[in-house]
């Protein structure tokens, strides 16, 4: 045998060697809505993917494409992952929705996770979390802490996930302050720090005291700040730089756990289409800790509140509640089902105003 | 519906800010386009110039030498497409596109340390007397010295153009770069300074949302300013005076519809949400009526031995 022949073969050897290990490695992809330095919702994701990371050290590669619209482009970005050699793909925006429904069809061995969603399919899941218990707490506080009586609430798009969470502050606050009123401004973007911002400072204008966002960036936090006595909430991550004031609170989504177990169960086959909606009591949602500014008794009552949550014990949906237009929705007593909580697209009584369609 | 709950001089007020980045960042690329280049990279310069302006001023503590940072940050990037485009005559779209993404990218890696950060407030100007006039005063004198800097620069560039020997080089280097070379007139170097502007404003632009209209820094804040920029500039006629209007025209839109919906005033949410581009492009595609046309080397590589 020639040197080079045998230098060739030996070659070839290595490189087979090196492509069977490479193999080994599960590759768990992300398609991300933000950047990840958005500080909030895409922020949180990316901390789920490091914890991944940090698990499986060498056995897992992780990739991430951030910034990527809702879309066609998303598709692409999907696209693009499975071909290269993705085992597991979340995509972790509500409008990511059909495009992954669509890639999932093409490549029925790769897995993919869509957040917030609710269409599944043999190999594609849907994971969300329970907000509207954080929205809960949020409403109590706000609707104490309120001086003006107008909350001002900064919506995304009007899917069934911000107008629950508008739905589930509105109750809460409004159990604790008959007088409440809430202004709503449709942003028409996850991130968008400068009309997130305007947003903000045309709510304060008008008279609100207290912001709730449900948009991605920290910027409402910034102009909140710039106007002074005015409350706000972390969205999504803890956003404690805000605290203790204009942020006295926060809704953490804590991803971390589930990725992990995602990603174990496609390593270990057992991966399954599931439909998950975890809350408090799992985890997925967090409350960011209540600061100081927030008088004592309010913060105990939240607390409670929570840990009745967590305890199974009380549910942000329980009757009677009536819809917007007066008709019963909840009688006494009475708890919403999942169903009608994940296609909810109504407002309750006493919100003023249309939900965009 | 509540329109009393609206207050109309807030309201201007607000606008104002609103129009300024893409005030800012237009009327530079309206300097670059008539020099006969197309820079697609104005995104991309304004989040450098954003995070430049930032990082300077938290670091000093001065909001001017944030902006003055940011303006050089602007420029120092747009030295890339320079390098690209007129020194190795590259593909203008392609390098604008290029500038954009890395903008994008180094931005975010500069600011790695920046995020939650409140930047030192830049003071508005009171002017005695004129500023407490009811109305009037909130409206048109206090604010803060950058959002007249972009008018005052909208008139300059206007005049400059208009009445200057400057602007007319500037100008015939953009319509006919084989003429203006024939004539003795350096091409490269009139476009190299015409696309140096260009990237200082941008700058500027994104420095105004950094610290001023946010302000606080996050990663891609400019979100697609620099791109409603451009169309502005193409919309406008390149005409400066159209540039300003359709920035305030876009700007002000964008806050008027929010403080509707904030009043529930019954307008479906989505036709508020998407009258600021359909009312901007309107009225400037009614103005554009006269046939004012694209500069005529608009995007062409010039090389000297032609």
């Amino acid at each position: 045998m020639k040197f080079t022949t045998l230098l060739a073969s030996a070659a070839m050897a290595l490189g087979l060697a090196t492509s069977a290990m490479a193999e080994d490695k599960t590759k768990v992809g992300f398609v991300y809505v933000g950047p990840v330095g958005d500080g909030g919702w895409t922020y949180e994701h990316d901390k789920g993917r490091l914890a991944v990371e940090e698990h499986f050290g060498d056995k897992v590669e992780t990739v991430f494409v951030e910034s990527v619209p809702e879309g066609p482009d998303a598709e692409r970005v999907m696209t693009q992952m499975a071909l290269d050699g993705a085992d597991l793909i979340f995509t972790t925006s509500f409008g990511y929705m059909d495009p992954t429904i669509n890639v999932a069809k093409k490549f029925p061995n790769v897995k993919f996770e869509h957040a917030t969603g609710y269409k599944t399919a043999d190999n594609v899941s849907v994971y969300s979390a329970r907000f509207y218990e954080g929205r809960a707490v949020q409403g109590h506080i706000a609707g104490k802490m309120t001086e003006s009586n107008i909350i001002g609430y900064i919506g995304s798009y009007p899917i069934p996930e911000v107008i629950r969470g508008i739905n589930s502050a509105y109750l809460h606050a409004k159990a604790v302050n008959p007088d409440v009123e809430f202004k709503i401004v449709w942003a028409y973007t996850w991130f968008d720090p400068a009309k997130e911002a305007d947003a903000a400072t045309v709510l304060i204008e008008q008279g609100a005291d207290v912001i709730l966002q449900h948009t991605d960036s920290t910027a409402p936090q910034a102009a909140a700040q710039e106007a002074g006595n005015v409350v706000t909430f972390g969205q999504a991550s803890d956003m404690s730089e805000y605290a203790p004031f204009p942020r006295v609170s926060s809704i953490i989504d804590n991803w971390a756990p589930y990725y992990i177990a995602r990603t174990q169960a496609v390593m270990d086959g057992s991966w399954e289409t599931v439909n998950t909606w975890d809350g408090i009591r799992e985890g997925m949602v967090e409350i960011g800790e209540i600061s100081d500014r927030v008088p004592a008794d309010v913060k105990e009552e939240a607390l409670a509140m929570k840990a009745a949550m967590a305890a199974g014990e009380y549910h942000p949906f329980t009757g009677p509640i009536n819809k917007q237009d007066g008709s019963v929705w909840l009688a006494e007593g009475e708890v919403a089902d999942d169903g009608t909580l994940a296609g909810m697209n109504f407002y309750v009584e006493g919100l003023e105003g249309e939900i965009p369609q | 519906m509540d329109l009393g709950e609206i207050n109309p001089v807030l309201l201007i007020a607000s606008l104002m800010v609103a129009a300024t980045p893409l005030l800012l960042a237009a009327i530079g690329e309206l300097v670059v386009e008539k020099a006969g280049v197309l820079n697609l990279g104005v995104e991309g310069m304004m989040i450098v110039g954003a995070i430049s302006g930032f990082a300077i001023s938290v670091e000093t503590g001065s909001p001017w030498l944030g902006f003055i940072a940011a303006a050089i940050g602007g420029a120092v990037l747009s030295l890339l497409f320079v390098l690209l485009t007129q020194v190795a005559l590259a593909n203008q779209v392609a390098s604008g596109l290029a500038l954009t993404l890395f903008g994008l990218g180094f931005s975010a890696l500069m600011g790695q340390g920046y995020v939650g950060i409140k930047p030192p407030d830049m003071a508005d100007i009171h002017i005695p007397v004129i500023s407490d006039i009811p109305v009037i005063g909130p409206i048109l004198f206090q604010h803060d010295p950058i959002l007249y800097l972009g008018i005052a620069l909208t008139a300059a560039v206007w005049a400059t153009l208009k009445y200057t020997r400057v602007g007319l080089i500037l100008r015939a280097v953009g319509e006919n770069h084989d003429a203006a070379h024939a004539l003795g007139y350096k091409v490269i170097k009139i476009r190299i300074l015409a696309i140096l502007f260009g990237g200082a404003c941008a700058g500027l632009g994104g420095a105004y949302i950094s610290l001023i209209r946010v302000p606080q820094w996050t990663e891609g804040m400019t979100a697609g300013v620099g791109w409603i920029a451009l169309a502005l500039v193409v919309f406008a006629s390149w005409k400066p005076w159209r540039a300003l209007l359709g920035a305030y025209l876009f700007g002000g839109i964008t806050v008027l519809q929010l403080n509707l919906q904030a009043a529930g005033v019954a307008i479906p949410v989505e036709y508020l949400a998407m009258s600021p581009y359909i009312i901007t492009i309107l009225v400037l595609v009614i103005l554009s009526a006269d046939k004012s046309s694209a500069p005529a080397s608009l995007g062409r590589t010039f090389h000297a031995s032609h």
